[in-house]
C-alpha cells in the first residue's frame, strides 16, 4: 500500500518535472538538437533553394572544397590574425585595469561604471561611431595630425581595415573581462600580500608573483571566452564593409563568409554548413589546447 | 605614507586616461548628434556643437517613418523574449535542481554540451526551419527559438540547488501544490538571480545583429541594429542623423544599467567561474 503511494508520488513528481521542462524540451528539439542534425545532413549535400528546396548528396565534397577555396583561406587567415592579436591584448589590458582599480583607490565605483559603458552598447552602434571617427576627415586622423603624424584611410585601406576593427573591439571587450577579474581579485587573501610586503616585495613584484598566479583559473576562463568570441567575429566586419568583407577581402572573417555562402550566393548553403562545422571544430580545438596549457602551468 | 604617493598618483593617471579613452567615442557621438550638417561637414573637432540643434532627432523620428517602428520591434521582441526566458529558464532550472524524473541526468549533460556549440552551426538549418513554418519576417521567428537560454538554465539550476528547502516544505504543508510553491514562494525569492538574468537576456535581444539580419528581410520588421545599418547606407554622409539614431538606440540600455547596476556586477561575477 505504502509502496504504491510512494510510486504514485514519484510518478506525479516526474510528471511535474516534464511539465516544468516542456518549453525547454520543445525549443531544444526544434531549434537546437534538430538543427544540429539537420546541419550535418546539409554539410553533405548540395542545396538548391529555388522554390522547393532540393538536396543532392555530394559526400565529403563540401569539406574538400574548403581546402581549394581562396576566399576561405583568406577568411581563415584574417580570423586567425584577429584572434592571435585580440585575445592576448584584451586579456592583459583587462588584468592591468582590474589590478589598478583594485589598488584601494577612491572613486573605484565611478571608474568601473565608465569603463563598463562599451560593453553595454550594441556592436552596431559602436561600429558606426568608430566608422565615423575613422573617417578620412575624422577624429582619429585629426588627433594624429596634432602630433604631426600622417593620417590613415582606416576603412578603405586593405592593410589597415582589420587593425581598425581590432582596436575597436579590444576597446569594447576588455572592460567586460576586467569586471570578471575584479570579482576574482576580491578572493585573493590579503595575508598573501602582507607576507610579501614583510619580505620587501614592491608593487610590481606583488602583482607578478601573487596576483597573476592566483588569477590563473580566471585567466583561463577569460581566454576561453575570448577565443570563442573572437573566432565568431561578424557584426563589426559586416557593418564596416557593408557585408562584403572588403576592401579587397581584408575584413572577411569565417562567419561573414558562412553568411555570404549561405544567404548571398545560390547553391552554396550546404557548403556554408560545412564551413560552419569546420569553424566549430577549430574553436573546440583552440579551447582544448588552451585548457591543456593552463593545466600544465598550474602544476608548478 | 609619503613613499606611497607617487604610486597612487600613477594609478590615478592610468585610471583617468583610460576613462577618457572610454568616454571619447560616446561624447563625440553625443555632441555630434546635436550638430548641424554644416558643422559635421566642415570637419571641426569641437565636442560641443557651435549651433545646438534638435533637428537630427526630429528628422529621424518624423522623416524616417520606419524608425519608430524599428524601435517598437526591438522593444517588443526584447521585452517579450526576456519575460519568456525568465519564466522558462527558471522552470527548467528548478526541475533540474529539485524534481526527479527519468532522463534528468542526460538532459542536464546535454544542456552543458550545447553551451559549447557556436551559433553558426544551427544558423542555417534554423533559417530553413523558420522558412518551413512561415515564420520569416515575424516576431515569433525571433522570439520562440530564443525563448530559452541554456546558459541561464544552468545558472538557475545552480541557484535553486543552494535554495533552502524548508521554505518549500512549509508551503507544501500549508496546502500549496508544486506549481503554487514555485510561482508564489520560489520565484519571488529568486529576484536577484532573475534581475541579473533579465538584464543580460534583454541586452542579448536588444543588441542582436545576426539573427534579425537573417530572419527579417522586410524593412517594417527590422530591429534597431538592422535599421541603423540600412540607415547608414541611405544617409551615408549624414553622420548627424546616424549619431542621433545611435544615441536613441543606446539610451534604453544605459537606463537599464543605471537602475540595475549592482545586479550587473553580481551577474557577471556569478558567471566568472566561481
Amino acid at each position: 500500500m505504502s509502496n504504491r503511494n510512494f510510486s504514485k508520488a514519484k510518478a506525479r513528481e516526474a510528471g511535474q518535472g516534464y511539465v516544468f521542462m516542456s518549453p525547454t524540451l520543445l525549443v531544444l528539439l526544434l531549434f537546437i538538437i534538430g538543427p544540429i542534425l539537420y546541419a550535418i545532413f546539409l554539410a553533405f549535400h548540395k542545396v538548391q533553394l529555388l522554390g522547393a528546396a532540393d538536396f543532392q548528396y555530394v559526400g565529403f565534397d563540401n569539406f574538400t572544397k574548403i581546402m581549394n577555396d581562396e576566399k576561405a583561406k583568406i577568411a581563415l587567415w584574417n580570423t586567425f590574425k584577429y584572434v592571435i592579436i585580440v585575445v592576448p591584448v584584451q586579456t592583459i589590458l583587462a588584468l592591468v585595469l582590474a589590478a589598478t582599480l583594485n589598488a584601494g583607490i577612491k572613486g573605484q565605483k565611478f571608474f568601473r561604471i565608465i569603463y563598463f559603458l562599451p560593453t553595454l552598447t550594441s556592436s552596431a552602434v559602436l561600429t558606426l561611431i568608430f566608422m565615423w571617427m575613422y573617417n578620412q576627415n575624422g577624429l582619429f586622423n585629426k588627433f594624429l595630425s596634432i602630433f604631426g603624424l600622417p593620417g590613415y584611410n582606416w576603412i578603405g585601406d586593405p592593410s589597415i581595415a582589420l587593425n581598425a576593427i581590432m582596436m575597436m573591439n579590444i576597446w569594447s571587450t576588455a572592460p567586460f573581462y576586467m569586471v570578471i577579474y575584479l570579482a576574482a581579485l576580491q578572493d585573493i587573501p590579503e595575508s598573501l600580500y602582507e607576507a610579501a610586503e614583510l619580505d620587501g616585495a614592491n608593487v610590481f613584484q606583488k602583482f607578478l608573483f601573487i596576483t597573476v598566479p592566483n588569477l590563473r583559473p580566471v585567466t583561463s576562463f577569460v581566454v576561453i571566452m575570448g577565443l570563442i568570441g573572437t573566432f565568431q567575429l561578424f557584426d563589426q566586419s559586416y557593418i564596416f564593409s557593408g557585408g562584403s568583407g572588403g576592401p579587397n577581402n581584408s575584413t572577411l572573417t569565417v562567419v561573414l563568409l558562412i553568411y555570404q555562402y549561405a544567404f548571398k550566393s545560390m547553391g552554396t548553403m550546404g557548403y556554408a554548413a560545412a564551413i560552419a562545422f569546420a569553424l566549430a571544430i577549430v574553436i573546440l580545438i583552440a579551447t582544448l589546447i588552451q585548457r591543456k596549457f593552463s593545466k600544465e602551468e598550474s602544476l608548478y | 605614507m609619503k613613499k606611497f604617493k607617487p604610486g597612487k598618483l600613477l594609478l590615478y593617471v592610468i585610471l583617468i586616461l583610460y576613462a577618457v579613452v572610454t568616454l571619447i567615442p560616446f561624447l563625440w557621438a553625443l555632441g555630434s548628434s546635436f550638430k548641424t550638417l554644416g558643422e559635421i561637414v566642415s570637419g571641426s573637432i569641437n565636442f560641443f556643437p557651435k549651433e545646438f540643434t534638435f533637428d537630427n532627432y526630429k528628422q529621424i523620428f518624423l522623416e524616417q517613418k520606419l524608425f519608430p517602428r524599428w524601435l517598437f520591434n526591438s522593444l517588443f521582441i526584447g521585452v517579450a523574449g526576456t519575460l519568456l526566458n525568465l519564466l522558462f529558464n527558471s522552470m527548467a532550472g528548478y526541475a533540474l535542481a529539485r524534481l526527479s524524473f527519468p532522463g534528468k541526468k542526460p538532459l542536464f549533460i546535454l544542456i552543458l554540451a550545447i553551451l559549447m556549440i557556436p551559433a553558426q552551426v544551427t544558423m542555417i538549418p534554423n533559417y530553413l526551419i523558420l522558412k518551413e513554418f512561415g515564420w520569416l519576417n515575424t516576431y515569433q521567428g525571433m522570439i520562440i527559438p530564443a525563448m530559452i537560454n541554456v546558459t541561464f538554465i544552468f545558472m538557475m539550476r545552480q541557484f535553486f540547488i543552494n535554495f533552502p528547502k524548508e521554505l518549500e516544505e512549509a508551503a507544501e504543508i500549508d496546502g500549496l501544490n508544486r506549481f503554487g510553491v514555485f510561482f508564489r514562494i520560489v520565484l519571488p525569492l529568486a529576484k536577484p538571480a532573475l534581475a541579473a538574468q533579465a538584464i543580460f537576456v534583454f541586452m542579448g535581444f536588444w543588441n542582436d545583429f545576426m539573427r534579425p539580419l537573417i530572419i527579417m528581410s522586410d524593412p517594417t520588421m527590422f530591429t534597431l541594429p538592422l535599421g541603423l545599418n540600412t540607415f547608414k547606407g541611405q544617409y551615408i554622409s549624414y553622420w548627424n542623423y546616424i549619431m542621433a539614431a545611435s544615441m536613441v538606440f543606446t539610451l534604453p540600455v544605459l537606463l537599464l544599467y543605471g537602475f540595475f547596476n549592482r545586479y550587473f556586477i553580481k551577474g557577471i561575477s556569478f558567471t566568472g567561474g566561481k
